[in-house]
C-alpha cells in the first residue's frame, strides 16, 4: 500500500511544468482533497470560493518551496487522512461555515500537501519548476469544483455534493484502517 | 450549453484517468478495480445495500438522501475496526438479518422516525463494513482501492434508489413491496447457510 500524502512526481516527457500538471491528476491523495475544498468552499458562496482559491494556491505554491528548500520528511499519512476525513464530513454535513474556518482549512491543505510536494520533487532531484505546474494546477480544480457547486441551484444537486462529501469521508476513513494495519 | 459542459467534464475525466489504467502505478489500477469488485461480488452485500436504496425511495425526502450518505460513513467505520483486527462476532449473521429486516421493511412500506431508521441501516452498516475490512486482501494500494470500494457502494444504493423511484405508481408500489419480500427470503437463506 502506498502511504498517503507520499507519491514520487510522474515524468510526463514534456518538462517539469507538464510533470507537475501530471502529477496532480495521477495523484489521489492530492487530486481528491482539492476538488473536496473546492466542494466545501463552493457550498458556503461565491466569497468562500474565491478566498479559499487564493489562499490554496498561494499556500501550495509556497509550502511546496519550502519542502524544497528545507527537504522535510515526505511522509504524513495522519494529518493528510485527518483532514481527508475533516473535509468529507463538512461537506456531507452542509453546514455553513465562517470564512476564517474556510480558508484555515485551505491554508493546511496547502501547507501539507505543498509541502510533501516540495520535499517529493528534493528527495528525487528533479526540477522544483514543476511546482508551478502543480500550483497552476491546484488554481484551475479549485477553480472549476468550487464554481460548479456555487452554480448549483436545484436541491438534489446540493444534495449530490453532499453524498460526494459523505464518500470522501469514508474513503478517508478506510485509509485511516489502511494506515492503522501498517 | 449544460449538456456540452458535462461533455467537457466527462472527457476530461476520462483523458485524467486514462494514464492511471494505462502506466500503472504502484499497482493502482489493480487496487481500483479490486475495490470496485469487492462489494458486488456477495449476493449478501448487494441485496443489503440495494434494499437500502428501495427504502429510502419509499420514504422519500429527506431520507432518500440522507440514508446513503450515513450508511458508507458508517460502513467505512466498521470496515476500520476490521482492518485493524477488532473482533466483531456474528458478522455473517448481522448480514443475514440485515437482508431480513432490511427487505422486510421495504416489503411492509415501514415509516419510522427518521432517526429510527438512519439507526437502523448505520447498524448494519457496521457488520458489512467489517466484514469488507477483514476480506481485503493484503497489497493492494490503499486509497485506489477505497475509491473503488465507496463508489461501487454508491452505486449500489444509487440503483436502488433509481429502481425505487417506480414507487411513484401504484404498480411500482406493488413491485416494490415484492421486491423487499425476495430481498427478506434471500436473507432467510444468508441466515440459514450462516447458521449451519
Amino acid at each position: 500500500m502506498s502511504p498517503p500524502l507520499f507519491a514520487h512526481l510522474v515524468t510526463s516527457g514534456l518538462g517539469p511544468i507538464y510533470d507537475g500538471i501530471a502529477h496532480v491528476f495521477v495523484t489521489f491523495e492530492d487530486l481528491i482533497p482539492i476538488v473536496a475544498i473546492g466542494f466545501l468552499a463552493g457550498q458556503n458562496g461565491p466569497r468562500a470560493a474565491r478566498t479559499a482559491l487564493l489562499v490554496i494556491t498561494v499556500t501550495w505554491f509556497a509550502f511546496g518551496a519550502v519542502g524544497w528548500w528545507a527537504a522535510v520528511p515526505a511522509s504524513l499519512p495522519f494529518p493528510g487522512i485527518g483532514l481527508f476525513v475533516l473535509l468529507g464530513v463538512l461537506i456531507a454535513l452542509g453546514w455553513p461555515l465562517p470564512l476564517p474556518a474556510i480558508a484555515g482549512l485551505a491554508a493546511i491543505l496547502g501547507a501539507l500537501h505543498g509541502m510533501v510536494n516540495g520535499a517529493d520533487i528534493a528527495r528525487d532531484a528533479r526540477d522544483p519548476v514543476a511546482l508551478v505546474g502543480i500550483a497552476a494546477t491546484v488554481f484551475v480544480l479549485m477553480t472549476l469544483s468550487s464554481a460548479h457547486v456555487v452554480g448549483l441551484t436545484a436541491p438534489w444537486s446540493r444534495v449530490a455534493v453532499r453524498v460526494a462529501g459523505s464518500w470522501i469521508a469514508a474513503i478517508g476513513m478506510l485509509m485511516l484502517g489502511w494506515a492503522l494495519r501498517g | 450549453m449544460r449538456l456540452r459542459q458535462a461533455a467537457l467534464v466527462v472527457l476530461a475525466v476520462v483523458w485524467a484517468g486514462t494514464p492511471l489504467f494505462a502506466h500503472e502505478k504502484d499497482g493502482r489500477a489493480l487496487g481500483f478495480i479490486a475495490g470496485l469488485q469487492h462489494p458486488v461480488s456477495g449476493l449478501d452485500h448487494v441485496l443489503a445495500m440495494v434494499a437500502v436504496g428501495l427504502w429510502g425511495a419509499q420514504l422519500g425526502a429527506p431520507a432518500i438522501w440522507l440514508l446513503p450518505v450515513a450508511f458508507p460513513m458508517v460502513m467505512a467505520a466498521g470496515g476500520v475496526l476490521g482492518l485493524i483486527g477488532v473482533p466483531l462476532p456474528g458478522i455473517e449473521i448481522g448480514i443475514a438479518m440485515s437482508a431480513i429486516l432490511l427487505g422486510l421493511v421495504v416489503m411492509a412500506e415501514a415509516r419510522p422516525p427518521l432517526a429510527v431508521a438512519a439507526a437502523l441501516v448505520s447498524m448494519f452498516a457496521v457488520f458489512h463494513g467489517h466484514a469488507h475490512g477483514t476480506e481485503l486482501p493484503p497489497g493492494q494500494d490503499g486509497l485506489s482501492y477505497s475509491i473503488g470500494f465507496v463508489i461501487a457502494t454508491g452505486c449500489l444504493h444509487a440503483a436502488g434508489i433509481a429502481v425505487g423511484l417506480v414507487h411513484r405508481w401504484p404498480a411500482g408500489r406493488v413491485a416494490l413491496r415484492v421486491s423487499g419480500a425476495t430481498v427478506a427470503l434471500a436473507g432467510v437463506l444468508f441466515l440459514w447457510r450462516a447458521m449451519a
